[in-house]
């Protein structure tokens, strides 16, 4: 039997000798809640020797409105605007991930047109986080404006999407059981297709001006390195366990949907530090980008929704179901427990950003403040997940 | 992989483990297993580490309230409460906590396997062990089915709220919670202040 003590945070650094030599005293610092920095109303209570930090305790709970709650007193359906309020980058793939669950809990079959325009948004939805995430990061870094504009320049043309196909930019909105709630407008395929083919010359674009600099380079290159065994003990899903070298996307390990006919690579990185969890962002953009462009080219003709499931009144047999995607920020599940009535007995939210946040402490331990920042920024959270 | 076989597996390496199978009329078939909870640290162990199984992650950790049915009519709480301490065996009718977990294997790629552990009621014997020293994942779940429910997990290295403040009472996923009607409500001296000033009024 091994050992049940949970792994001892190690320090990244070897202590140094305090410049105030056995004098020296901690300094408590509350970062957050209210600080550009920590993306949203995020605290961490840190200490810190000189500029080293020795403890860190993240505080969650700011932004709590006990969603779990409301959605057991909500009809199954009347829950799936709310998923959009989970993680406000992503409410596609929060649709989706919700969408799964219920249709697991229910027997219902998608179909086949409907996948289709899942994968896109879904895809569509990455694009725009990963890119507006690399441009906070270097916000994060003091790169002030420039590259967060350009992130945003990109994402405006994706949300103008969103806003044709679903009438919402952000809030969209737009799953349903069994498929989805419109279908495509008069000319959205081409424009689609347009930007999707412009997409890797942005990337080119952001990458010439950022993946070689000196700058990142020494800010992010062995900053907040995780093992891998870490990683996986501790739950950490998306591009954060990818960084640290772990071969596993729930869309090749569950091939959900109809991840199965794309033909589409994970990229994998090996130092498990800043740096990597950036570089595998980028990377995963220009994979997405080849699943968009073979599932546009292959959208099939056909109907958007399953028509044996009921719209009103929908009450599932009794049971439960966990339904799991992999969203941009890691593994986004629903739980669902159901006893035969219109709304949900249990409803439970699997956050992918509060559970990464599990070995926040751990990567900050040893660095300086700076550090923290950019950590926190590589991390990806969003408030509206992580304290639901 | 099949639950059937695993269960006898777990059951053969660990003496006096009983597991008791869960199944799940949803068409997904996620069936589960119940397990005692002096023996959850054992087969959560034996889960992790044995080379064929390796279930390395833990993906959800949550709970579910079960109250018990309401009796029809009046019941006598006090009659209740004496009941419950002579009667082990009554406990059960008194509802339970329940805490569940979602495994897979990341090595093997495969899952999930779903462990269950019910508390005795919902009242004072609401003690489970914790499975945050197998897998660290279950820190904050944990955490969160503590503030939210009010299950107390023993062996928790840090088991304090996590979404409610820490001066919050009740625990608000509980099917049975009520909210109460003012949350900031703060005793001031405004009465008081009143008081004080009316009688001025009434001197002058």
């Amino acid at each position: 039997m091994t050992t049940l003590t949970p792994p001892t945070p190690k320090l990244h650094l070897s202590p140094k000798p305090s410049v105030l030599g056995d004098d020296a005293q901690l300094l408590e610092v509350s970062m957050g809640p209210q600080h550009p920095s920590t993306h949203g109303v995020f605290r961490m209570d840190v200490a810190l020797d000189g500029e080293d930090v020795v403890k860190l305790k993240p505080i969650f709970g700011y932004l709590h409105r006990n969603h779990e709650k409301i959605a057991e007193n909500e009809t199954y359906l009347g829950s799936m605007p709310y998923t959009d309020r989970l993680d406000y980058f992503c409410s596609l793939t929060n649709n989706w991930a919700y969408a799964l669950a219920v249709e697991s809990l229910a027997g219902i079959v998608v179909p086949e047109r409907a996948e289709y325009l899942r994968v896109i948004t879904a895809e569509l939805t990455r694009l725009q986080n990963h890119t507006c995430l690399v441009g906070f990061l270097m916000q994060d870094m003091g790169a002030s404006g420039t590259p967060l504009m350009y992130a945003f320049r990109e994402r405006e043309k994706i949300l103008d999407l969103f806003e044709s196909l679903t009438g919402a930019r952000m809030m969209c909105n737009y799953m349903r059981f069994g498929g989805c709630r419109v279908d495509l407008p008069a000319g959205w395929l081409e424009e689609a297709k347009k930007v999707v083919a412009a997409y890797p010359r942005f990337l080119d674009e952001f990458e010439n001006m950022l993946t070689g600099s000196e700058i990142l380079m020494a800010r992010t290159q062995g900053v907040g390195v995780i093992s891998a065994e870490l990683s996986i003990n501790a739950g950490i899903t998306g591009p954060l366990l990818r960084a640290a070298g772990v071969n596993y996307d729930l869309r090749k390990v569950d091939k959900y949907g109809i991840y199965d006919r794309f033909q589409f690579r994970i990229p994998i990185g090996d130092h498990g530090d800043v740096y990597d969890r950036y570089m595998i962002r980028v990377l995963e953009m220009r994979e997405s980008v080849k699943i968009l462009e073979q599932a546009l080219r292959d959208l099939p003709e056909g109907p958007i929704q399953d028509p044996k499931t009921k719209v009103r009144n929908f009450k599932p047999k009794p049971g439960e179901a966990y339904g799991r995607i992999e969203s941009p920020k890691g593994e986004l599940g629903f739980y669902l427990v159901s006893d035969g009535t219109p709304r949900p007995y249990r409803y439970r939210v699997r956050p992918p950003s509060l559970i990464n946040l599990t070995l926040l402490e751990d990567m900050c331990l040893g660095r300086n403040v700076a550090d923290v920042v950019i950590i926190l920024g590589s991390v990806d959270i969003v408030m509206g997940e992580v304290d639901r | 992989m099949n639950l059937e076989s695993l269960k006898s597996e777990i059951e053969a390496n660990i003496p006096g483990c009983a597991l008791e199978m869960i199944l799940n009329p949803s068409p997904c078939a996620q069936h589960s297993l119940l397990v005692q909870p002096q023996h959850a640290l054992a087969v959560a162990i034996y889960l992790r580490d044995t080379p064929e199984l390796r279930f390395d992650y833990c993906s959800n950790v949550t709970g579910i309230d079960w109250p018990a049915p309401e009796a029809p009519g009046k019941v006598n709480l006090k009659e209740m409460e004496e009941d419950f301490e002579q009667d082990d065996e009554d406990c059960a009718t008194a509802g339970y906590l329940e805490v569940v977990y979602h495994l897979y294997s990341m090595a093997l790629k495969h899952g999930p396997v779903i462990l269950r552990m019910r508390t005795c009621d919902r009242g004072k014997r609401v003690h489970l062990p914790s499975l945050t020293p197998v897998w660290r994942s279950a820190d904050f779940q944990e955490r969160e089915i503590f503030d939210l429910f009010g299950v107390i997990f023993d062996g928790h290295h840090d088991l304090r709220r996590i979404l409610m403040w820490d001066e919050f009472k009740d625990h608000p996923m509980r099917r049975d919670y009520v909210e109460p009607d003012d949350y900031e409500y703060e005793p001031t001296a405004h009465e008081e202040v009143l008081r004080k000033t009316m009688h001025h009024y009434a001197k002058h």
